[in-house]
């Protein structure tokens, strides 16, 4: 009689346990391919050349060319993130809003997810093409317009000219990442506004705003940590003249600097620290902003 | 407000968009026009010399190799999994999430310091194989989009109902799996891979400093040593990446997503 | 002097006629319902009058004044959307007191009439809550509260209690008729379901394909359905098809039984027509013998309980009918009894009988469903 009225304490627990065994594949592999590694690494920053534990590569981060490199990389991760993440914004309300024809948004839709995947060695070139030394647009606008820009001392190897290309991939990746919430911008929020006698522009500032908030701010992070950790673009753009943090430790791993493998290694962890940060940002944002989402 | 028109602000933000990616694209295709000898149009020697190379085509094959190993191998651990903790272990769809965006933050060049320090002293099937030690590492630069879309999949179905009606016609675990849950994540295991085999095709990083020789990579060399077919093989990149999202477009398509809303009509 | 006026009004989305010609007058202070099936054009309507849509013919004229051209935000009226329409990132104070902000009132002003307009609604303790926290019911409560309260010449409400339970239903579309007269606003409400519209209207407009069938008080709509349409939308109907035999005693055949319709008095010998009764009108008692005048014969086929009434199917020569009697009478016709029905000579409705197929009601959307 009691077994039938109370859940069988034994049998439950063995029932749970095994149910969590089934996702052990999954664990196993991210343990052996993902947690390992980047522990390995992270762990290695604190390690010395002799092989001891040693906070020396750490504190070389402060120094420079180190530290320029963070610095450089934070510039051009958060100068990307806002502006790619407001021209994204923009941009994705243009196409979702009512009066767009919706072939317009498939075609932004389609065209985003191969742009933001669109990084790397072909973006790089596509820009090398358009704006560098030879490009189509540089050699059009001094022959036809007189206009010399890298006279002007525009280059397209500089640290300006990788935020041009980086936006390339960001503001598309808001494009992706916004839709959603903007498509959770119910209509009958902007119809209620005007029905009580708000124009646009008070709709924006007490509704939409507001609630795209938490949205808005967790893509823009999404932005910087993906600049942030961007390699081969910038090491197909500048080969190595602009100094960022990912280009840097490529740097340590391709060329001949082999003979600190830990400084690599440290530099790896600041770089952990600064998306960490970010992440732990990003979460309950996350959160916030699916709480309006229903 | 149910306008007939384009609202004229978004008409400009659209047109200024249109610019800005455009632009780059039809560059490129410019530039790849260039013959050798004058440095002006227009020629499709570029084209000739990709189409031609036997480098190209091998690394071609070889990165849609890798990518196809890629998502079957992905698609076995993660499906099951995925399917598993929806049923069984709900608790762990948040962990797993959480997991999901560790890549973000330990992005590929620190992920390929550790897996080649790691793993160095394995043997070198593996190691030194791109199907062994890339496709690995490519599983794991897949993961967070093919937890995210198949997670969305397995939310939009009811699992526990597909599954217990399944188990009460007397079927068994696989075949459940195989027939019944699998049919109805069909349209979310797609965009995972779609999205997996944009990422392998455009993966730089870790080929690079784990040397081998991919379809990125055989790019990088083309662009330092010939600048317009390396135009050209930009754009055939693109071109590829292109084909696989609007592959994706077709598929949610096809599975009935909302038909437009006449405004007010109901 | 009408105070809401839809004229002759006409909107086509492609080949689809979603409005074909409306026309409709309403004084000040009245309740219309514009009731039909899904895609019959009432929403449509709505949305003109509210301005989210322009006609492309016919206007729009309240108070005197033509608004067909007016944007939404100046029409000065307030909408109760069905569903999801409060801004969830404020309270439901804030939200009643959006339009007053926007119309610059002073912050006293603001907080008094949100209270007044909370209590109205019956939700003066939970003006701290969002919109998340509230339930279904107290959420359009809310918007009521919010449409209210910017004082608006005209009412209008989108099928505010579709989404809710049956019992709040009620409950709520009472309280809206009851503040509707309380403030004497002029209303124009949207709705599919028949007995929400029949319930609270000073007026109703059963609309179809685009045009208004019929439009009249809700018992003239009940008793006396115009067309077949308005015939079979609202409430159950029985239809016997007839002939007259002759117009001057009203007797029509059907199916080889002679029956007197007191509405048939004006026919001609010969035509063809439409007997239409209610459920709750024949009079039922077990067969013995043949019955007596007016009356078809048939077996109880099956016997629906709905409470209070019960449903009887009968089915007979030339009887296939539909009776709702008191449940305790249903009790001493059990399935399989023969009994006659009676037709009461003046409690049938007569239409034309013409070719046209049977009018069918479209499906309402499920719950869940776009």
């Amino acid at each position: 009689m009691h077994g039938a009225l109370r859940p069988d304490g034994v049998s439950g627990r063995r029932r749970l346990s095994l149910a969590w065994l089934g996702t052990v594949p999954f664990f196993a592999y991210a343990l052996m391919f993902l947690f390992l590694p980047a522990g390995e690494v992270l762990v290695g920053a604190f390690k010395g050349a002799h092989g001891g534990w040693s906070t020396t590569n750490l504190r070389e981060l402060v120094h420079q060319p180190y530290i320029g490199a963070y610095k450089t990389s934070i510039e051009v991760s958060g100068v990307t993130a806002l502006l790619g993440g407001a021209t994204g914004l923009a941009i994705a309300y243009a196409a979702i809003r009512e009066g767009t024809p919706r072939w317009i948004r498939s075609i932004l839709t389609t065209f985003s997810g191969v742009a933001a995947n669109f990084g790397g060695i072909p973006l790089a070139f596509a820009w090398i093409a358009t704006i560098g030394t030879l490009g189509i647009v540089t050699t059009f606008l001094k022959n036809q317009l007189g206009f010399n820009m890298y006279q002007h001392g525009f280059t397209l190897f500089s640290k300006t000219g990788v935020e041009i290309v980086y936006m390339y991939f960001q503001i598309p990746l808001m494009v992706l990442v916004i839709a959603p919430a903007i498509d959770g911008l119910r209509r009958e929020w902007r119809e209620a506004a005007a029905n009580l006698g708000a124009n646009s522009w008070q709709f924006w500032r007490h509704v939409a705003l507001p609630v795209l908030m938490p949205s808005i701010l967790g893509s823009v992070i999404l932005l910087f940590g993906n600049a942030f950790a961007a390699y081969a673009t910038a090491y197909a753009l500048t080969s190595g003249t602009v100094n960022l943090v990912p280009v840097v430790i490529g740097a340590y791993y391709t060329g001949n600097v082999f003979n600190n493998p830990h400084l690599g290694q440290a530099l790896a962890l600041g770089m952990f620290v600064v998306l960490a940060v970010m992440m732990v940002i990003y979460i309950p944002l996350q959160r916030r902003a699916a709480r309006w989402a229903r | 407000m149910s306008r007939r028109r384009i609202a004229p602000s978004a008409f400009v933000w659209l047109l200024l968009a249109a610019a800005y990616f455009l632009v780059p694209l039809i560059a490129t295709f410019l530039f790849s026009l260039r013959s050798n000898q004058t440095g002006k149009c227009c020629t499709l020697h570029a084209y000739g010399w990709v189409f031609h190379n036997g480098q190209f085509w091998q690394t071609l094959r070889l990165s849609a190799e890798l990518a196809l190993e890629t998502i079957v191998i992905s698609l076995a651990i993660f499906v099951p999994t995925v399917y598993w903790v929806h049923l069984k272990v709900p608790r762990l769809r948040v962990v797993i999430g959480f997991l999901a965006l560790i890549p973000f933050v330990v992005p590929p060049i620190v992920l390929v310091v550790g897996l080649l320090n790691l793993y160095k002293g394995t043997p070198s099937w593996f190691y030194a194989q791109p199907w062994g030690f890339l496709a690995t590492a490519y599983v794991i630069l897949a993961f967070p989009y093919m937890f995210f879309s198949l997670d969305a999949g397995f939310r939009a179905i009811d699992v526990h109902t597909l599954t217990e009606a399944s188990q009460s016609l007397g079927a068994s675990w696989p075949t459940t799996l195989l027939r019944v849950v699998v049919p109805n994540i069909r349209t979310a295991a797609l965009a995972g891979s779609f999205l997996a085999l944009a990422i392998v095709m455009g993966e730089f990083t870790i080929a690079s400093l784990a040397a081998f020789k991919t379809f990125p990579i055989e790019l990088e060399y083309v662009n330092e040593t010939q600048a317009y077919p390396a135009a050209a093989a930009t754009l055939l990149s693109f071109g590829i990446t292109w084909a696989a999202m609007l592959s994706l477009l077709f598929i949610g398509r096809k599975r009935g997503q909302r038909a437009p809303f006449l405004a007010g009509a109901r | 002097m009408p105070y809401l006026e839809l004229k002759d009004l006409h909107r086509d989305f492609g080949t689809v006629k979603a409005l074909d010609g409306i026309e409709v007058a309403l004084g000040q202070g009245e309740f219309l319902s514009l009731l039909g099936p899904s895609g019959c054009g009432k929403t449509t309507a709505l949305r003109l009058v509210a301005g989210f849509d322009r006609p492309d013919a016919g206007s729009i004229v309240v108070d005197g004044k033509d608004v067909t051209h007016v944007s939404p935000s100046k029409r000065d009226m307030g909408m109760v959307f069905q569903a999801y329409s409060l801004f969830p990132n404020m309270t439901a104070s804030q939200n009643v007191e959006f339009g007053l902000k926007i119309r610059g009132r002073s912050r006293g002003d603001r907080h008094k009439r949100v209270g007044e307009l909370l209590e109205l609604v019956g939700l003066g303790h939970a003006g701290d809550r969002y919109p998340h926290q509230l339930s279904g019911g107290m959420q359009q409560r809310v918007a009521l509260a919010r449409a209210l309260a910017i004082e608006p010449r005209v009412l209008l409400l989108d099928e505010p209690l579709s989404a809710l339970d049956a019992k709040v239903r009620v409950q709520l579309r009472e309280e809206i008729r009851r503040i509707q007269l309380e403030l004497g606003i002029t209303t124009l409400y949207v709705t599919h379901d028949q007995e929400e519209a029949l319930s609270i209207s000073d007026h109703v407009a059963v609309m179809y394909r685009g045009r208004i069938e019929q439009m009249g008080s809700p018992a003239e709509m009940y008793s006396a359905p115009a067309t077949p349409f308005v015939a079979e939308f609202i409430g159950t109907m029985n239809r016997l098809e007839a002939t007259v035999v002759d117009g001057a005693s009203g007797m029509v055949d059907h199916g080889g039984v002679t029956l007197t319709v007191n509405a048939a008095r004006d026919r001609q010998r010969g035509d063809r027509v439409l007997v239409l009764v209610r459920p709750e009108t024949l009079e039922l008692a077990p067969a013995n013998g043949d019955g007596g005048p007016n009356t078809l014969v048939g077996d109880v086929v099956t016997q629906t309980f709905l409470g209070p009434v019960t449903r009887l199917k009968i089915v007979g020569r030339g009887a296939d009918l539909i009776a709702d009697v008191p449940t305790a009478k249903a009790a001493t016709l059990p399935v399989g009894t023969r009994v006659t029905a009676t037709l009461p000579a003046e409690g049938a409705r007569l239409l034309e009988l013409t070719d046209e197929p049977r009018p069918e009601i479209p499906e309402e959307p499920g719950p869940g469903d776009p």
